[in-house]
Formats: structure tokens, C-alpha cells, sequence
């Protein structure tokens, strides 16, 4: 069954295009992965899912409705991983990850859960600035993890993540599929897990 | 729990963490008030019947340096996205953190001020003025400067170009609580300027939380 | 070329323009040449000024000028986030530099106006100040307008700026005139009286028309070179 509908989304950027009319359907349990060379418009495209940047042109329909009658909602069934981590340095990595669930408005319940599928429950109480850049890759993904949203939004999941921490990400993505869940991930490597389709962006 | 209240308890905390960042605000402004009276000379008369506005000015200058980082921090760190993401208003994200700034900035100068009014020989009911209209006026200072850190992010000279955007801006607030101080020191009320002070805080409530958010949203594109 | 596309409507306005502008040019000339005749020959002297009143024929039109320009750019940034027109954007970038001047032209002519009533440049009268803090809204808005490499970042930042600030202006004006009147004796600036005499009326209005002609002939020509120079941006960027 199709939960995600994306028909002929287009954006500009500084006028010229960068995302040309994509068009894709996700079924629950699917994994999309979004393929290209540098500035092929990955970034955008996830960004205007997210509608952190406004598409020019098309539509996008989860589970029939067009997201922007009801942006709120919408935000409720994401969760973003950017290019950048979203975490603050001067928390530790649990209360950046209980902060993320309660600034969503999502009960904390799965933190430790998340945590302990990224291999951080001892560095739960660290400060986010003294890891190094892979755990807080990881810190980042497990955040994404605890957020409860059907559909994950990845920004180059795997960048950073040694093969221990790549595992693990397979081992939540396809626990989160299984599950019922939705994921869309702009990668340069390709993502081994069972369900995944590849959308090559020119 | 809101995600407003976690907001504004994850900027606090954050602040809490690094106190030094809010002590260097209030000892700027301490030093700026200081340097007045070393510029303009120490015959009281004088300092009491400027003292006013040297209080407003200073406390203007330092709010507005902790406000560069108002959401720079975020922006860098890619926290500003969450934000963006956050399934409830935007316009109330803006208002938790200028909330956060103004208890952090805001609320001490409003503490500190009559302090360095005494430096000026200011009477106590001045000196009960410089409080009132700090306390009052200072929200308004709070938003107007998160505009203007919000219209800033990511800009080139951006903490220069924060001043001049929101300078202007805080002419009002800053006419009537200085002004607020002088009636005082000359004899009449001053509940006049506080309820314009108040006029003004409910205008900017009224208004910049949206303006914040667009500027906001603006920077996620 | 998907550039021409977001570009549409300005190219409308760029070919609109090119061909109005030279009469338009040449009315605003000779709106000028009749507007400044009544004006220095033309009327009387001022009974207590002197000669030097004439200078408030460009004074005042300035002044409501650059007022009004600040509320176009109000307006055009309205349009710009609420329907993206891209028109607005260009003419806000070639407006404000033109409201900015013209509010300089204001302060200027004050203060050769005053020098030789007060024997100072400045007077911290009411409606200078008032002039001198427009002034500085216009500067924010042109300095943050180019403050990003993404131009559009910064059209849509200054729109957001001139809304918030049309609203302040009244605020601010609220403000000065009632810390003028606290501070000092009331404005010497007058317009020679309760009721403007028409002999002043006449020239003050066709001066007022034709700077407005002049106003609009500017804005134009200013957002012609802006629509040129986005194109350019966009050529080198498909290179």
C-alpha cells in the first residue's frame, strides 16, 4: 500500500533548477534510496519532503492527503537527519536525545532503546562535543531512531560511520522497515538492506 | 511536556552550563556604564541628570551583544532544522528563545542597572524608575534584537549589520524608559512611560514572533 | 534557458520600461525645469527667512518621498512573500537605494535650511530626527539586502525588514516627536504659519509632482539595471 506520493516536484534554486520533476511512490516497509553526483539536487529534494524549502512545482501526498494542508501533522510523521547533527555540544547525548523527542512533542520512551542500537549507552552521559565526529554521527542516528516517526529523511547516512556503526544503522533501518516504517536516504555508497530501491538523480 | 517548555528549558540549560557567556554580558555592560563618567567628567550634577540614558545605552549595547549568538548557535549546528521540523508553531519556538534571552540578559541588567545608578547618585525612587523600565522595556529589546539575529544568520558582517537593523528599531523603548527616569529625577511620575513601555513590549509580542519566523524559515531554504 | 522562466515577469516590466522611460524622462525634465522656476523666481521670500525658505520646496517633497518610498518597499516585500513575485524583489533592491537618497536629500537641505536660523548644522528638531532614524532603516535594508551570496536570501530578509519597519515608523515617530517636546521648545521649522499661503502652495506642489516624477523615473531606471544584473548572475551561474 502507497503511503508517500511524490508527483512532478520541481525547485529552483538562485533560478535555476536543481530538483527536476521527480515523481516516486514509497510503500510501508520500502527504502528509497537517492542516488547522484555532488549537487545533483539530493539535499534539496529531501529538504523539500521535509518542506524545509518550498517546491516550485508538485505535489506531495501522504496516504492520499497533500502534506501542506496539514504541515504539523506531516511533521509528526518525519525525522530528519541533516548534513549537519543537530546535536548541542554542551549536553550530554541523552538529554540531547530526550531534548529532540520532547521538542517534538513525542513521549522519550525509546531513547535508551536507541541508544543502545548505536552502541552509545556509555557514552549516554558524555557532553555531545567531546566525541569524535563518528559518534556523533551515530548520536544522530540514534536520535532519528527514538523519534517514533514512520518516515525517516536521511542526509548521507553513512558519512562518517566506520563499518561497526554502518552495520548498526542496517541493523535499525531494517528493524524500523520491518516494522512498518518508511526511509528515504541520499547516499553515495548504496545501503544493504532488504527493500531498497534506488532513485538516481541526474 | 510542550515543546515550548523544552525549548526554553534547553536554552537555559545551555546557558547554565556556560555561565561565563552571560557574565561577560553583564560585565560589559558594567565597564561601558563606567567609561561615561571617565569620558565626560565627575561632577555629579551632571552624571545624575545623564545618568538615564547612559543606563538605557549600555544596557542597549549589551543586549544586543549576546544576541548574535541568539540563533547562530542552532544554525550552525543544525539544531535550527529541528526547530524548522517541530510540529507546533514556529512563532512560539521565536518566543521561547527571545523568553530565554530576555531572563538570561535582560532580567540581570534590569537587577544590575540600579547598581551603577548609584554610581551616578541617583535617588532611590530613580534608581526604583531604572528597574521598572528595565524590566519592562527589556522584553521588547529581546525580540527586536531576535529579529534582527534571525534576518542576520548566515550573513556576511552579520554582527554589525545586527546593530544597525536593530538599533533603530529600539528608539522607542529606549525614549521612554530613559525618559521615564528623567521625570523622576525631576519630580513627576513615571507610570505614564511604564504603561507606553508596556504598550510597546505587547506590540512587539504582538507582532515579531511572526516576522522571527519567516526570517527563521528564510534561513532553512 | 529555465532562467527566463522566473524572470518572465520582470523582463514584461524591463520592456515596459524602456519604452515609457524616455517620455517619461523628458515630462519629469521640463515637471523640473517649471517646478524650480516657481520655486527660486517665482514666489515671494520668506518675511523672517529670507531667501533661504526656497530650500524647503525640496525639503518637504523630500521628505514625503522618502516616506513614501519606505511604504513602497513595505508594499513590494509584501508582494514578494506573499505571491514570490520576482518583480518585487528587483525594484525593492532598485527602490531603496533612491528612498534612501532622497532622504538624505532631506536631511541635507534641513540642515542648510536651519544653519543660517540656528547657527548650527544640526538641530535635534523632532522631524530630523525622525528623517535621521528612516534614514538608518533605509541603510539596514540595503545593506542586508546584499548582505548574502543568495540573493534571493536577502531580498527575502529585506522584505521582512521594510514590513516590520513600515510598522515602527509610526512608533518611532511617536517617540521622537514626544522626546522633542519633552526636551525642547517646540519646532522652528515652520511653513511660515496656521495656513500655508497659496503663493508657497502652488510651487511646493509642482515641486512635489515633479520630484515624484523624478522618484519614479529613478526607481525605474534602477530596477531595469537590477533585472539586467540578475540575468547576468543567472548566465554565469549556467555557464
Amino acid at each position: 500500500m502507497t503511503e508517500l506520493e511524490v508527483t512532478g516536484l520541481s525547485c529552483r534554486r538562485g533560478g535555476r533548477p536543481v530538483v527536476r520533476n521527480i515523481s516516486f511512490t514509497l510503500a510501508r516497509g520500502e527504502l528509497l534510496a537517492l542516488t547522484g553526483r555532488n549537487g545533483s539536487g539530493k539535499t534539496t529534494l529531501l529538504r523539500a519532503l521535509a518542506l524545509l524549502v518550498t517546491a516550485d512545482e508538485g505535489a506531495i501526498r501522504w496516504q492520499g492527503t497533500d502534506i501542506r494542508h496539514d504541515r504539523d501533522g506531516w511533521r509528526r510523521q518525519i525525522a530528519w537527519l541533516g548534513h549537519l547533527d543537530g546535536l548541542k555540544g554542551d549536553l550530554s547525548v541523552r538529554e540531547n536525545l530526550a531534548t529532540a523527542c520532547h521538542l517534538r512533542e513525542t513521549p522519550a520512551i525509546r531513547v535508551d532503546d536507541a541508544l543502545a542500537a548505536f552502541d552509545l549507552t556509555l557514552l549516554a552521559n558524555r557532553a555531545a562535543r567531546t566525541l569524535s565526529a563518528g559518534q556523533r554521527r551515530r548520536a544522530a542516528l540514534a536520535r532519528v531512531a527514538a523519534a517514533d516517526a514512520p518516515l525517516w529523511l536521511l542526509d548521507e547516512p553513512l558519512n562518517a560511520l566506520d563499518a561497526p556503526s554502518q552495520a548498526a544503522l542496517r541493523t535499525a533501518l531494517g528493524d524500523h522497515l520491518a516494522a512498518g516504517g518508511l526511509a528515504i536516504a541520499a547516499t553515495h555508497a548504496p545501503i544493504d538492506v532488504p527493500n531498497a530501491r534506488v532513485l538516481e538523480l541526474a | 511536556m510542550t515543546g515550548f517548555s523544552a525549548l526554553l528549558a534547553r536554552d537555559l540549560r545551555l546557558v547554565w552550563r556556560r555561565p561565563g557567556d552571560v557574565m561577560v554580558v553583564l560585565a560589559f555592560f558594567v565597564v561601558a556604564t563606567v567609561l561615561f563618567p571617565l569620558g565626560i567628567g565627575p561632577e555629579t550634577n551632571l552624571l545624575a541628570r545623564i545618568a538615564a540614558g547612559i543606563l538605557w545605552c549600555a544596557a542597549l549595547f549589551a543586549a544586543l551583544l549576546s544576541l548574535e549568538r541568539l540563533f547562530a548557535a542552532d544554525y550552525e549546528d543544525g539544531a535550527l532544522d529541528l526547530l524548522l521540523l517541530a510540529p507546533w508553531p514556529l512563532e512560539l519556538a521565536a518566543l521561547a528563545k527571545c523568553l530565554a534571552h530576555w531572563i538570561v540578559t535582560g532580567l540581570p541588567l534590569a537587577l544590575l542597572a540600579p547598581l551603577m545608578g548609584l554610581l551616578f547618585g541617583l535617588s532611590g525612587e530613580a534608581l526604583w524608575a531604572v528597574a521598572a523600565t528595565l524590566l519592562v522595556g527589556t522584553p521588547a529589546l529581546s525580540l527586536i534584537g531576535g529579529l534582527a539575529a534571525a534576518l542576520t544568520l548566515g550573513a556576511r558582517r552579520g554582527g554589525a549589520l545586527l546593530a544597525l537593523l536593530a538599533l533603530p528599531l529600539c528608539v522607542p523603548t529606549l525614549i521612554f524608559g530613559a525618559g521615564a527616569v528623567e521625570a523622576v529625577a525631576i519630580g513627576e511620575g513615571f507610570l505614564t512611560h511604564l504603561a507606553i513601555l508596556g504598550a510597546l513590549a505587547l506590540l512587539s509580542l504582538a507582532t515579531l514572533p511572526w516576522a522571527i519566523a519567516a526570517a527563521l524559515r528564510q534561513a532553512g531554504e | 534557458m529555465a532562467s527566463l522562466h522566473v524572470l518572465a515577469n520582470p523582463a514584461r516590466f524591463r520592456r515596459f520600461s524602456q519604452r515609457v522611460l524616455p517620455a517619461l524622462s523628458v515630462v519629469t525634465a521640463l515637471a523640473l525645469a517649471v517646478g524650480l522656476w516657481l520655486a527660486l523666481i517665482e514666489s515671494p521670500p520668506d518675511y523672517q527667512q529670507g531667501e533661504t525658505v526656497r530650500i524647503m520646496f525640496i525639503h518637504v517633497p523630500s521628505a514625503w518621498l522618502s516616506m513614501m518610498g519606505y511604504g513602497l518597499l513595505a508594499a513590494l516585500g509584501a508582494s514578494l512573500l506573499v505571491w514570490r513575485h520576482p518583480l518585487a524583489a528587483l525594484m525593492a533592491r532598485g527602490a531603496a537605494p533612491v528612498g534612501a537618497v532622497f532622504a538624505a536629500v532631506c536631511l541635507l537641505t534641513g540642515s542648510l535650511w536651519g544653519r543660517p536660523m540656528w547657527g548650527t548644522y544640526w538641530v535635534w528638531d523632532a522631524r530630523l530626527t525622525s528623517m535621521l532614524l528612516l534614514f538608518f532603516l533605509y541603510l539596514g535594508h540595503i545593506a542586508l539586502s546584499r548582505a548574502y551570496d543568495d540573493s534571493e536570501r536577502g531580498d527575502r530578509a529585506a522584505a521582512i525588514l521594510a514590513l516590520v519597519g513600515v510598522i515602527n515608523l509610526p512608533v518611532i515617530k511617536f517617540s521622537v516627536d514626544w522626546w522633542n517636546t519633552l526636551h525642547q521648545p517646540a519646532s522652528v521649522m515652520k511653513l511660515g504659519g496656521p495656513s500655508i499661503d497659496p503663493s508657497i502652495l502652488t510651487p511646493l506642489l509642482v515641486m512635489a509632482v515633479a520630484l515624484l516624477l523624478l522618484f519614479i523615473v529613478l526607481v525605474m531606471l534602477r530596477t531595469e539595471t537590477e533585472i539586467d544584473r540578475r540575468r547576468l548572475e543567472a548566465a554565469e551561474m549556467a555557464l
